[in-house]
């Protein structure tokens, strides 16, 4: 592959509510089995990228527990291998990251001695599946300065999260909104940039010189008009898990046959941290419909329409509807969940009662295990 | 120099026959247990429990399957710069080259391994028993009783010691006597086949009786030791161990799993059992599932109803199935309609719909009534059968199966269905 990868995780967002608290977005626990990060890697290591650098800052305990071996990925290699850059304080530089051009800034020791022509820029917040290459010779019949992975929300999603696009015929950028008020596109930018590697390291030392720190406002939306900047639509799968909801959606999208097949049976695979959990199981009085299970797991009560992860205790008696449960969880007796999203490691009291009445509820209780 | 204080040799040669089709094409150890694990990753995950973390592991015997599991020890952090795990299998040499023609004579065959750790001690263990035990304690009582010879050896019910090697010890544990199978038995601690050696010992011993054909340790070696007036020492055991050499004992080990509370936990955070798990994504139960008194692993695709039943990963039951008591390993695919009773079925098979697996009365098999018994269905990896067919009880199946065989739809009680070929 002719290109590295930077995944930029290291944000927080207020509308993942408490759930980012201990953690940064790209940590989350996804679809029982997998941390969001791992969909990115995936894609990345699938590609044949060979050298990786993971951008973190927010609160990177977690997310660098995941990523203490890189072998899971396939990126223990002698030739390349997975970078974790968080901020460091140098003789020259005492800042956190204050964006993420900044982060990349701060870095550029890593880009700048690299050999390889081109930087494939990603975020770790979310799930899909794309070959980087397609991009790439896509950016490269364009001529193209900057690619950007572009997608197309269905008319009843909000666009206003993301930066909206508008594109010409030819497919290149011509309006680029950062989280506009009111959005005149449904076409997304996914956050997957392709540029050359020069190019970025110009712009980027450009921009820091300007004082400007963002990689979209300060570099894409200021030079769109002087570089050429490409759109390449992804026609497949993609979530964005950076709120609550979207979190809950793409969780609840993988008990739809379609997605599962996509994403565990079709290749290639996704890769994770292998946890050695035990097989998951049902004692008698288990009852469960429609819902994933994470390996470790031991299930006593009624499950529905939920998103189990790894190593849960659900107690007797227990009822879980359309719910979340976080790694790691212990459900007393007789409690009862439904709408809710489950914090990990958590313990919560027998006979415990929480329902999202309006919207989806972040349980939090923290009672003590050993107390039960 | 490179120096290791105790190295375990595995032995994981064997075919182990009495597995039946199982074992038709993987070794002994290679078996699947307890849905996603195999049965050497319990001897592998108690050394790295124990602080061993130098393992020879003797193959033989149909190693494939053992060696892309094993692969270079990742799962069992044996992936070491100095020692890890070593697949050893029998190599030609420039005089008298042969396979590995017993347990000892395996070993013997690898002098040059274990003499390039320097050791002081060697475990010896065999790769097809299920059991958690620190050989660190088991080392301990070596040194403390300055013994030359350590066997693990377990207490068995009276009626069951004639079917074990028996050690009769005194007050000391120092064992005086050995019975192997003994009509009459005098004590009832029977060997595990675990052995520490003091590496000199084992050594001398292994050279002394290079010449003996078929050197095994329980026949040979340790006799050898013994009449050497060496110190013998019995370590007694007392958790859980299972030999899993039978169909009938493999499938009741695997079903003393799901009880609510195992005597054998896989849930405890201490002692994890590791292994190879290609499979990561999570099970997915239908709207019509149901999942009752069983262990399910990744992957697995719950469509029908599973009772008391220990499932692999990778799985798929389909709809309106119904699996009771049953060991299902990975990538088997059920159809639609099915009912599969008291069967075992292994690796990649395919069962297609309306099958009925476990029908009728309980016939001795004609072929091999020892192996196939106890009213089980035994079906080979990478088989397949086809729609609308009864099994009857007793019963062993491999290969790639079509209606025709099957007379009137239905394999008798009893029968035997080997076919040449895999499905895929």
């Amino acid at each position: 592959m002719r290109a590295v990868g930077i995944i930029l995780a290291g944000g927080n967002n207020r509308r993942m509510q408490e759930l980012t608290t201990k953690r940064a977005v790209a940590a989350m626990p996804v679809a029982s089995s997998y941390r969001a990060i791992d969909f990115t890697l995936s894609n990345m290591t699938n590609s044949h990228i060979q050298k990786v650098a993971v951008l973190t800052q927010y609160n990177a305990r977690s997310l660098n527990e995941h990523l203490n071996s890189s072998k899971w990925w396939d990126f223990g290699r002698k030739q390349g291998g997975l970078y974790v850059f968080t901020p460091v304080i140098t003789s020259d530089n005492g800042y956190w990251y204050r964006g993420t051009a900044d982060a990349i800034y701060q870095n550029l020791d890593f880009l700048k001695k690299c050999h390889e022509p081109y930087v494939i820029i990603a975020s770790g917040d979310a799930v899909y599946k794309i070959d980087y290459n397609k991009v790439l010779e896509y950016h490269i019949a364009k001529r193209a300065d900057i690619t950007v992975v572009v997608k197309d929300l269905s008319d009843h999603e909000d666009a206003t999260r993301f930066g909206t696009v508008r594109m010409n015929e030819a497919s290149r950028i011509e309006e680029f909104e950062e989280k506009p008020m009111v959005s005149h596109s449904q076409t997304i930018s996914t956050g997957i940039y392709i540029i050359r590697r020069r190019l970025l390291i110009d712009l980027v030392e450009r921009s820091q010189d300007e004082g400007r720190y963002d990689l979209v406002s300060d570099i894409l939306i200021r030079y769109k008009n002087l570089k050429k900047i490409y759109g390449y639509k992804l026609k497949s799968y993609w979530s964005n898990i950076a709120t609550v909801d979207a979190y809950y959606k793409t969780n609840m999208d993988f008990l739809k046959p379609e997605v599962r097949n996509y994403f565990f049976k079709e290749l290639p695979q996704v890769y994770s941290k292998v946890s050695d959990q035990p097989p998951a199981k049902y004692n008698p009085g288990a009852i469960v419909k429609n819902s994933l299970i994470g390996s470790g797991s031991i299930i006593n009560g009624t499950v529905e329409n939920s998103v189990i992860h790894k190593k849960v205790f659900v107690g007797n008696n227990c009822v879980i509807k359309n719910s979340i449960i976080l790694n790691d969880v212990y459900l007393g007796d007789n409690v009862y969940i439904e709408n809710c999203i489950v914090e990990s490691r958590d313990t919560i009291r027998a006979n415990a009662r929480y329902i999202g009445e309006s919207g989806i509820r972040v349980v939090i209780e923290k009672s003590d295990r050993y107390a039960l | 120099m490179v120096k290791k204080e105790m190295i375990a040799m595995l032995l994981a040669g064997g075919q182990g026959s009495r597995l039946g089709v199982l074992t038709a094409k993987v070794a002994k150890p290679a078996v699947a247990f307890g849905g996603k694990y195999r049965i050497i990753d319990f001897p592998l995950s108690n050394c790295i429990n124990s602080g061993v973390d130098t393992v020879g592991v003797l193959t033989q015997y149909q190693p494939l399957r053992l060696n892309t599991h094993i692969g270079i020890g990742i799962p069992w952090d044996l992936d070491r710069n100095v020692g890890g795990v070593s697949i050893l299998p029998p190599y030609e040499k420039s005089t008298n080259s042969e396979w590995y023609t017993g347990t000892a004579n395996a070993i013997y065959q690898n002098l040059d391994y274990i003499q390039g750790f320097n050791p002081d001690y060697v475990l010896i263990l065999s790769g097809d028993h299920i059991y958690k035990m620190d050989y660190e304690v088991m080392l301990d009582f070596h040194k403390a009783k300055k013994a030359d010879v350590t066997i693990a050896a377990m207490p068995v019910p009276m009626e069951e010691a004639n079917r074990f090697g028996i050690v009769v010890t005194d007050s000391e544990n120092e064992i005086r006597e050995f019975e192997e199978k003994p009509e009459k038995p005098s004590s009832n601690l029977a060997s595990m086949g675990i052995y520490i050696f003091s590496w000199p010992v084992l050594k001398d011993a292994l050279i002394q009786l290079s010449g003996q054909p078929n050197c095994d340790f329980g026949k040979h070696i340790i006799p050898y030791c013994h009449s050497k007036g060496q110190r013998l020492f019995a370590y007694e055991y007392n958790g859980y161990w299972k030999d899993v050499g039978t169909l009938n004992s493999y499938w009741e080990a695997n079903m003393e799993l799901i009880d609510i509370i195992p005597e054998f936990n896989l849930y405890e955070e201490f002692w994890k059992i590791y292994t190879n798990s290609a499979n990561l994504p999570p099970q997915y139960i239908s709207e019509q599932g149901v999942v009752d008194r069983c262990i399910i692993s990744n992957g697995t695709e719950v469509y029908g109803e599973v009772h008391s039943s220990v499932l692999g990963a990778g799985i798929t039951i389909g709809k309106g199935s119904v699996v009771r008591d049953s060991i299902i390993m990975r990538n088997v695919t059920i159809g639609e309609n099915c009912v599969i009773e008291k069967a075992i079925i292994a690796e990649n098979t395919v069962i297609g719909n309306n099958v009925v697996i476990g029908i009728g009365a309980e016939v001795p098999n004609q072929l091999k009534p020892n192996i196939y018994s106890g009213g089980l269905v035994t079906i080979g990896e990478n088989s397949r059968i086809p729609s609308d067919v009864q099994i009857g009880k007793n019963t062993a199946i491999s290969g790639e199966t079509f209606n025709e065989d099957y007379r009137d739809g239905m394999l008798a009680g009893g029968e035997t269905l080997i076919k040449a070929g895999d499905w895929r």
